[in-house]
Parts: C-alpha cells; structure tokens; sequence
C-alpha cells in the first residue's frame, strides 16, 4: 500500500512541497513535477529540509521539467531520482492512489 | 453494485483569495450523489474555511461557510481537522462552525462531524483512501 | 428574457430562473407557476418555503433527493416521496420548485 504524491508548485512560493512531505508514509513516492522541480535543487535554503522530511520516502523529479528549467543535472540534490513522462506513468499505474498537491 | 470507493476532497486553502475552495464544495456536493464513502480533510489554510462568523456582504462575495452545515443531509459525515494546522494559526475548535448531522441509525441524533486529528493521524487518514482529490 | 408581475419586470435566465434572487415575491411565485403550467396548492406552497427556508440558512438548493428525505421528515411520508413529489412538480421537484421558489438551479442539476 502506498501513495504517489505529486507537487507543482516552488517551494520557495508556497508551502505546499513541506505540507506533502509531512503528510506521507514510509514507502510512498514524492515526484516533483513543473515548478515543484526547484524543490529537488541542491545547495539553497529549502534543500536540507527536503532532505530530512524526504528521508522516508523515495523522491523523484521530472527530467523534462528539470531540463525546460535549465537545472543542470548536477543541481539535483542526491536521493532524487530523475524520471521522464514513462517513468510517471509507471509510478502512477503502479501504486495505490495518486495524491496531487495543489 | 460496484464497489463503494473511499473518496477523500483535501482542502488547503483559505476560503476567499481563490476559487478553490468553493469549487470543493461544490464538487462534494455533486459527487455526494454517488453514494461513495466520502470524507472532507482541512489543514494548512484549509482550516480557514470553517471559521464561524463569515461576514461577505461588504466584500460582495457569496458566504458559502453556511453550506458546510448541510453535507450531513448529504451523507457527508466526516470532517478532519488537522489540529497542528489550526494550532500554528493559532485557531482551536471553539472558533469553528458547529458542524453536526442527524444520525438516521440511531433515531437521528445529532452528532459532530467535525473530527480533530493530528498531523500523522491525517496522513494515516490520507493513506486510507481509495481516491483523493486535492483542492 | 423577464417576468412580468402587475407591470414590474423581473429579469430571469434563459430556463426561467430569476437573476436577482432578492427579487422574489408570492406574486412573482404565482406568476411563475402559470408560467410553468402549475397549479398552486398548499402543498406545492410548503415544498416553495421549505426550498426558500433551506436556502436561507445553507446558500444552497437542494439536491432532488435531500428535498424529498427532508419533506417526507417535516410533512410525513405520504407528502415526502419520489412519486407524490413528482406529481405536485411533474418537471421534477428541485428543479421547477426550486425556480417557482425564485432560487437557483439545484447544484449538480444540468
């Protein structure tokens, strides 16, 4: 049993991508897609909170969005996973629900 | 009949500054019809939402908080309130509606909605879900 | 597209319910029901209040069946069910009583 959680949104914007993180359970999946992608950058003020409240949970971030962002990919934080639009679906057909965080 | 699938509508936004919240509402209320299992969350600014004392005539908006008083006559029975939620605004029970909805099983006695959980009592809320829904 | 009470008009969308709802009246009631082909009785009158009464304190119109488990409490189940509820309101009780009531549409009616 476990969830897919999605955010869009920055976590410099909203606290959205903290609420998630607060809400999940060990084993479930956090993807960051649109501009949630910002959340899984290394090196600025939200990192090692992500880090530490995604410590249970396996992390993820859209490359897609991350390339359309000019992320390098060293700018993605360790324990994030980058996956493309097939990689999501998968994720998404293959967990119990899919909470997307508006 | 198919199953009866557990439906969870999340809100987590204060009620004015968007459509969102409104747009919840009205969705429970056309989804109620369903006759699915369905539970409202309200945490983060979700909170907002049931505060009594919504006062919209000056603002010119429609005061839609009365309506949250009539999900039980839609079988709408359970409200979950996240209590570290109404704690950093500094909100406690006593500053939300009074929520209540007659319980036909047992000669329709009143009974709260309202259900105060904490922070991991609402992810355990959330991961008990068939289907959740976020506003 | 307006009613027409003793030479006041009273603005209504295109399926006939009023625009202001501020602008009700048991003579705007009476001119709707015409309208509507509908003949008036204390009953179809109890169901109208009760929608109004509903309205007043939750800022919604009921859907169908909330209506019908509501009268058939407050008038008996002789009054609160789907066929007698039908006959008074022939268009369906949320909707045609509801626009009789001068309230809008019923959510989730389309």
């Amino acid at each position: 049993m476990s969830t897919l959680h999605t955010v869009n949104k920055s976590p410099f914007q909203n606290q959205t991508l903290i609420s998630c993180l607060g809400h999940t359970k060990a084993g479930d999946s956090v993807l960051l897609i649109e501009d949630g992608v910002y959340g899984a950058m290394s090196g600025n003020a939200m990192s090692e909170v992500v880090a530490s409240m995604g410590a249970n949970v396996k992390l993820f971030v859209l490359g897609p969005d991350v390339a359309a962002r000019g992320i390098d990919a060293a700018r993605v934080a360790e324990g994030f996973t980058q996956v493309d639009y097939e990689g999501f679906v998968d994720m998404a057909a293959s967990c119990d629900r899919v909470q997307n965080w508006l | 009949m198919s199953k009866v699938k557990k439906f969870l509508y999340v809100n987590r936004k204060a009620p004015y500054g968007t459509i969102y919240a409104q747009e919840a509402l009205e969705v429970v209320l056309i989804g109620a019809a369903f006759d699915q299992d369905v539970s409202l969350a309200f945490l983060d600014d979700g909170v907002f939402q049931l505060t009594k004392g919504q006062d919209t005539k000056e603002a010119g908006l429609k005061n839609f908080s009365p309506t949250f008083r009539a999900l039980g006559d839609y079988e709408v029975t359970k409200l979950y309130v996240e209590q570290e939620s109404l704690d950093e605004r500094g909100l406690t029970l006593d500053d939300l509606q009074d929520i209540q909805y007659e319980d036909e099983d047992d000669d329709y006695a009143e009974k709260p909605s309202i259900i105060v959980v904490s922070r991991a009592g609402m992810a355990d809320v959330m991961a008990d879900q068939d289907v959740v829904l976020s506003f | 597209m307006a009613y027409d009470v003793n030479g006041t008009t009273v603005e209504h969308d295109e399926e006939g319910y009023i625009t202001n709802l501020s602008e009700w009246t048991k003579e705007l009631a009476d001119v709707i029901s015409k309208a509507e082909d509908i003949d008036m009785g204390e009953e179809h009158w109890a169901v109208v209040n009760f929608l109004r009464d509903y309205y007043e304190e939750y800022q919604i119109a009921p859907a169908v069946r909330v209506l019908i488990k509501s009268i058939k409490k407050s008038m008996g189940p002789e009054v609160g069910n789907n066929k007698y509820m039908y006959e008074l309101f022939p268009y369906g009780p949320a909707k045609q009583a509801c626009k009789i009531a001068g309230l809008p549409k019923p959510t989730g009616c389309v």
